[in-house]
């Protein structure tokens, strides 16, 4: 594990157009059986601009950021020996169809106990604006090499 | 929507099999074969074929969602991945799904949610949660 990727920030990635029939995909995946999730009449009864996605579809977003993370040279990080081990999302809003989502990857802490490292980062998600929808922060657990 | 510390929002069995791993796996994006291969899986040395833990995170949320008013704004959610969830491929995995209300303030409830498969916890800490 490299310990300098603290504090290290990544490019935003290309915008993600979020498609209804992508949440509809999403929300059966999860088992989302709410009618917001598929229903856009229902959807739009409730105050939403369209189908509203789960709240775990930001990792969709994040997923691409941690891609990043992953493809460095230096980080460390060997996919086979990684388990994830902590989710959060903290919401400023739900994420509907027909949003166009940005991430961006922050590294904010690296932890080693004994051979393994927790790598916390923390992936800003926004809008097309600039504004905040959801931040997505995973840690992940790196398992000792031989 | 009234809270009250103790009251059970929702409570849900969900039966997983291989189908549903692979239909997580397309939605998701999330294509690593220990979800769908047994040989992949043995050969790093997991007990079988396992649920991807972002699809149980899911699951415990759609629990929720659907016990909820529609247009319920969602703050925060969070979760630990502790036992990992095994999908057998003949009988499957059901996971199994407890939301209760934790604690309520002026702005927000706190949905503490109790995640079990074969009878272990397998999401630790998981709180969602809500404005109320």
């Amino acid at each position: 594990m490299n310990p300098e990727l603290v504090g290290r920030e990544f490019p935003p990635t290309p915008p993600y157009l979020v498609g209804r029939e992508k949440v509809r995909e999403f929300a059966r995946a999860v088992f989302a059986d709410a009618p917001q999730h598929t229903d856009v009449e229902a959807a739009r009864a409730a105050g939403f601009a369209d189908v509203v996605a789960p709240p775990t579809f930001a990792m969709v977003i994040q997923d691409q950021t941690l891609q990043q993370l992953l493809a460095l040279d230096d980080s460390g990080i060997v996919l086979a020996r990684t388990i994830h081990a902590e989710q959060r999302f903290t919401y400023s809003r739900p994420i509907v169809a027909g949003d166009e989502l940005v991430g961006q990857l922050k590294v904010t802490g690296i932890r080693t106990m004994g051979g393994n490292a927790l790598i916390t980062s923390e992936a800003e998600i926004t809008d097309v604006d600039g504004a905040h929808v959801v931040t997505a922060t995973s840690v992940l657990l790196v398992g000792e090499g031989e | 929507m009234a809270y009250a510390i103790g009251d059970t929002i929702a409570e849900r069995s969900v039966h997983l099999d291989r189908e549903s791993l692979v239909r997580y796996a397309g939605a998701s994006g999330d294509f690593n074969p220990i979800h769908y291969r047994d040989d992949v899986a043995a050969s790093v040395g997991l007990p079988g074929v396992l649920a991807h833990g972002m699809l149980t995170m899911g699951i415990a949320s759609s629990v929720v969602v659907a016990a909820l008013e529609p247009g319920t704004r969602i703050l925060d959610y969070g979760v630990r991945f502790t036992k990992p969830v095994v999908v057998d491929a003949t009988d499957g995995a059901d996971v199994h799904v407890l939301a209760t209300v934790g604690a309520v303030d002026d702005e927000s409830a706190r949905i503490d949610l109790k995640v079990t498969f074969d009878e272990t916890t397998v999401l630790v800490k998981a709180q969602l949660r809500v404005a109320v």
